[in-house]
């Protein structure tokens, strides 16, 4: 469980970018933090694996509290997987990028063997295992990114951005890959923009604006929620926007993804004949 | 144009032609490594005159061989929008940033004034000109970047995924910025992007690449169809509902490209 009471945080010399932020995200609970450029979204996950320590308030990780931690005791119960691979990324290869931190906690040659193949399947990547991570695409560099936190399997696992620059099927294997982490009891939070990922995985999605939490409410609850929208810098996901142009005929704007708009559609027919 | 990176087993792009008109707004969307990038690299030059690797082709912007000039040059024809503005501004203030082309150009002071002041004004940045880039926002520093390219008064403008690292307020007003540069000034506009849902009404017409070539070129509502989709492609989610519903068993005369097509198709059929 990761907690936060009355949490602030400023960067040496500048006004606070988190001003007082009270949230508990429970072990298995799939979350995404959303909001505009700037709302302190990153800000606020650092402090999670300790790499940023309150200015007031306190952030616990399973209780404990993160100032009586290291971020390499508190890095393997919680992985953070950056917005850009390349501020992460410093191997010859993508294999010995995922074998790095494995060495580093100690594991023996056989078993890291075994977890970085079983993570380079995963993720769609063991033709690149003996490549260089710099001549890899964007996307694939940040799958690389990815599978080197997951490799080491830690209990929470936070991703920033995850589906900038990848392509479709990319991301429904992401979204496929996270129903799957959270049926084995791990926490997921997202940072993302995104919210035609959003509309299809449903997460609970935390908003901030200007260093305030200004909505934590599940998916079609939230993205169908116009003014907070407007306030959040959000937009509808495409299909939401469609059936709230369409709520005089009685379609709900609560539909945000393909299924659920197809099944409205076919009972206001219905309705009709 | 075919070009294979130094180092690289294979080509990232194989026999490519396109032949793209003034005043196109093109998207150009595959699958992830499919080449689209390197197409991008190829339009103002970049490729083959700053990456090292394997040219074979010729590529012409309004009659000009890009083999034959420089990047520099090619700049005040083809300018280039990336993913994050973070690496296109360097200045102390905007519009230091924006002036930078032109005055690298050799322009005169009031030409390079005249320029300055005009891509301000139609990337809606006048009022921040004096601010220091890293004092704005995502969506601002994205404006400022366009600007900054404007400003050179290209006839061509490439952009490659530039509002991914945008929330969503802000990158639909980026893309009406880039569509009115299409519209009222008659700028060339290619965009790469993934998310079809949030372009498709800009565009005119729609590239899909995958692995290394080019599988299908035309408008978008003859592009989106089954090969697009089993190529891995994700056609925009009303184009996907419509198409749920035609397998239902409803029937209506074209599948919609966006919201609005849907929105009116759905009136009709829900008022008859």
């Amino acid at each position: 469980m990761i907690e936060t009471q009355g949490l602030k945080f400023a960067y040496p010399g500048s006004s606070e970018v988190l001003r007082g932020i009270d949230l508990t995200i429970n072990d298995g609970e799939f979350v995404a933090i959303m909001g505009e450029n700037g709302a302190g979204k990153t800000t606020l996950v650092k402090t999670f694996n300790g790499l940023l320590q309150p200015t007031a308030g306190r952030v616990t990780v399973d209780g404990v509290d993160t100032r009586e931690s290291s971020v390499a005791r508190l890095s393997r119960d919680v992985g953070l997987v950056f917005q850009n691979p390349d501020h992460q990324l410093f191997s010859e290869t993508v294999r010995e990028e995922l074998a790095f931190s494995l060495r580093n906690f100690g594991y023996g040659e056989d078993t890291i063997g075994r977890r970085v193949t079983t993570i380079l399947e995963t993720l769609d990547l063991s033709r690149y295992a003996e490549s260089s991570p710099f001549i890899l695409s964007g996307g694939e560099r940040k799958r690389v990114a990815l599978a080197a936190v997951l490799v080491w399997n830690p209990k929470h696992i936070i991703l920033d951005e995850p589906t900038i620059g990848q392509d479709y099927q990319q991301k429904d294997r992401l979204r496929n890959f996270i129903i799957q982490l959270n049926a084995q009891g791990k926490t997921v939070v997202i940072i993302t923009h995104d919210v035609e990922f959003v509309a299809e995985c449903r997460p609970r999605i935390i908003l901030l604006s200007k260093g305030l939490v200004i909505g934590d409410r599940p998916a079609d609850d939230l993205l169908s929620d116009g003014p907070l929208l407007e306030r959040g810098s959000l937009t509808r996901p495409q299909i939401g926007e469609l059936m709230n142009q369409l709520r005089d005929f009685g379609l709900p704007d609560r539909a945000i993804d393909v299924y659920s708009a197809e099944q409205a559609i076919l009972e206001a027919l219905g309705r009709k004949r | 144009m075919t070009f294979t990176y130094t180092g690289a087993p294979r080509p990232s792009i194989e026999d490519v032609s396109i032949d793209i008109s003034r005043g196109e707004f093109v998207v150009v969307t595959g699958p992830s490594g499919c080449g689209k990038t390197t197409v991008c690299r190829c339009l103002n030059g970049l490729i083959p005159n700053f990456y090292s690797g394997d040219f074979s082709g010729e590529l012409f912007v309004d009659d000009m061989n890009v083999k034959e000039h420089t990047t520099a040059e090619m700049a005040a024809h083809v300018g280039l929008v990336f993913q994050n503005p973070d690496n296109q501004l360097f200045s102390l203030s905007v519009e230091r940033d924006v002036a930078f082309g032109p005055e690298n150009m050799g322009l005169q002071r009031d030409e390079t004034r005249k320029r300055v002041d005009w891509a301000l004004d139609v990337t809606g940045m006048t009022a921040l000109k004096d601010k220091p880039p890293y004092e704005l926002s995502g969506g601002q520093q994205q404006r400022a970047a366009i600007a900054a390219v404007l400003a050179m008064q290209p006839k061509v403008i490439v952009l490659d995924e530039p509002t991914s690292f945008l929330d969503p307020k802000s990158a639909l007003e980026i893309l009406e910025v880039i569509s009115n540069l299409n519209k009222r000034i008659g700028i060339t506009i290619i965009l790469v992007e993934h998310r079809l849902d949030i372009v498709s009404k800009h565009a005119n017409r729609v590239i899909v690449m995958d692995d290394g070539k080019i599988v299908l070129d035309g408008a978008p509502r003859n592009v989106y169809g089954e090969q697009a989709r089993l190529i891995g492609i994700g056609l925009p989610r009303v184009t996907t509902l419509f198409n749920l519903l035609r397998k239902d068993g409803l029937q209506f005369p074209r599948t919609p490209t966006t919201v609005d097509e849907a929105a009116q198709e759905l009136r009709r059929m829900l008022s008859r």
